[in-house]
């Protein structure tokens, strides 16, 4: 089952430069929340604080609490915290050298697991979980880089679920896919919340509308408007929600 | 702030076809409502053939809110005003036709004198009239205060329509032979009553569009 995650007035720099202030929301278990808001408005930052990626970049600094149901996300390992927090990235980045497999195996070889059977077992259900064992159970152990792009972001999305996290973020995943590509994603999302809480950073407003049982609206740095996606996208609160979303600025 | 040209150009060229198709329905009623004054057959015809274009009307703001839906992708506000401009055109259409029914019941009447002269009718009708005035300017100005009005607008048509029942009723008790007309004329305050009720949707549909929130003012 997915995690809760509950923000407190998290603040985020970049060197001097403050990209997040003092955001607080809560996310609901095995839901799917949007969050979405102008390039450079800190939506990417803020869902890489709550894998902890944020602080490995040098000058990186974060403050403020971040729990993942009861547990303190920054009192935990930041290798655990990746584990239960996994992350899907815009651009499809499958290990190059490695087979469909080996990319989705690597993470739990990592995490100890040696047994083949059970290794197989465990890859076989991920790629299922990720809509892909049917296109690919034939060609396990070809390289990854030969599948679709599509494929290249499910398998992704598989490789993410093998370490079976409780918390998916996504990065603007179907921003480099096809129509098709792109809602076999969304498709694979609304399935996959029933096991995963799983936030989803997009600029597509209507992926948003169609996918995310909340939406939050970030803007330079502030949680403008957090709430219902219906309601968001019919009867937004805040003027600068409606301006963004009509496409009237941003 | 930005605009998004096409879509604001067609925004409020949707608004423009709505008045357009507002004004002909209120000037069918009236044109309806002078027949009946009268008894004008020729008159009133001309409100029956004069639907057609309200009609087509109808359909036209039907497909530029669905072509707007399909490439513009509205939200918030945006989708508000095209959702309800759509209801707006349905109600407006329906008024058209109860002044159509008024205008067929003077076609059928042709021929005879009226039972008594007719003046509460036509002070409905002002009073139908009026609202529907007002139903387009609370559209136009996005004013509810305008559109909350209509609610006690229509508590006075719906008053004197049922005087008008009333009155018929114990005219055709003293003259059974006026039973034909008087119901008639009873039928043309129900249409006018139903134009009234429209009226009000129109009003629900601004306050949809400003704030969001679902009304009834009737």
């Amino acid at each position: 089952m997915g995690q809760s995650i509950t923000v407190e007035n998290l603040q985020a720099w970049y060197g001097e430069q403050l990209t997040l202030r003092e955001i607080s929301m809560d996310v609901d278990a095995n839901q799917v929340t949007a969050i979405i808001g102008p390039s450079g408005c800190g939506k990417s930052t803020f869902i890489r604080c709550l894998n902890r990626l944020h602080e490995t970049i040098p000058q990186g600094k974060v403050r403020g609490r971040v729990r993942l149901g009861t547990e303190d996300l920054y009192a935990m390992d930041p290798v655990d915290v990746r584990r239960v927090v996994g992350m899907v990235f815009q651009k499809p980045n499958p290990f190059p050298t490695m087979s469909i497999y080996e990319n989705v195996a690597i993470g739990l070889k990592l995490g100890g697991i040696r047994n083949k059977s059970e290794l197989l077992d465990r890859v076989e259900q991920s790629l299922r979980m990720a809509a892909l064992w049917d296109e690919v159970k034939d060609r396990l152990h070809k390289p990854a880089v030969a599948l679709s792009g599509g494929q290249q972001q499910r398998l992704c999305i598989a490789r993410a679920l093998a370490v079976e996290p409780e918390v998916l973020l996504m990065d603007e995943p179907a921003s480099a896919l096809d129509p098709v590509s792109t809602l076999r994603v969304e498709e694979l999302v609304l399935q996959l919340k029933e096991r995963y809480t799983i936030l989803i950073v997009t600029h597509n407003m209507q992926q948003a509308a169609r996918i995310a049982d909340k939406t939050a609206f970030f803007l330079n740095g502030e949680l403008i408007e957090y709430g219902d996606t219906t309601t968001m996208f019919t009867k937004p609160a805040d003027k600068r929600t409606e301006d963004y979303i009509t496409g009237r600025f941003g | 702030m930005q605009q998004r040209n096409s879509l604001d150009v067609a925004l409020k060229d949707l608004q423009l076809k709505l008045l357009r198709m507002g004004a002909d329905v209120q000037e069918a009623l009236r044109e309806a409502v002078e027949a009946l004054k009268v008894l004008d057959a020729t008159r009133a015809q001309k409100v029956v053939d004069g639907d057609k274009s309200v009609n087509r009307q109808e359909h036209a703001i039907e497909d530029l809110c669905i072509r707007l839906i399909a490439t513009q992708q509205p939200v918030a506000t945006d989708l508000r005003k095209i959702v309800a401009a759509m209801r707006i055109a349905a109600d407006l259409e329906r008024m058209g036709d109860n002044a159509v029914d008024i205008a067929k019941s003077v076609v059928r009447m042709n021929g005879e004198t009226l039972i008594k002269p007719l003046i509460d009718i036509p002070k409905m009708a002002g009073l139908i009239d009026t609202m529907i005035t007002n139903a387009l300017r609370a559209y136009v100005d996005n004013s509810v205060e305008l559109a909350q009005k209509l609610a006690t607008e229509d508590d006075a048509v719906d008053h004197i329509y049922r005087s008008i029942v009333e009155e018929l009723f114990t005219l055709t008790s003293e003259k059974p032979t006026v039973i034909s007309q008087a119901m008639t004329l009873a039928f043309v305050g129900r249409y006018l009553e139903r134009i009234g009720d429209h009226a009000t949707n129109i009003g629900e549909s601004v306050i949809y569009i400003v704030s969001g929130e679902r009304s009834d003012l009737n």
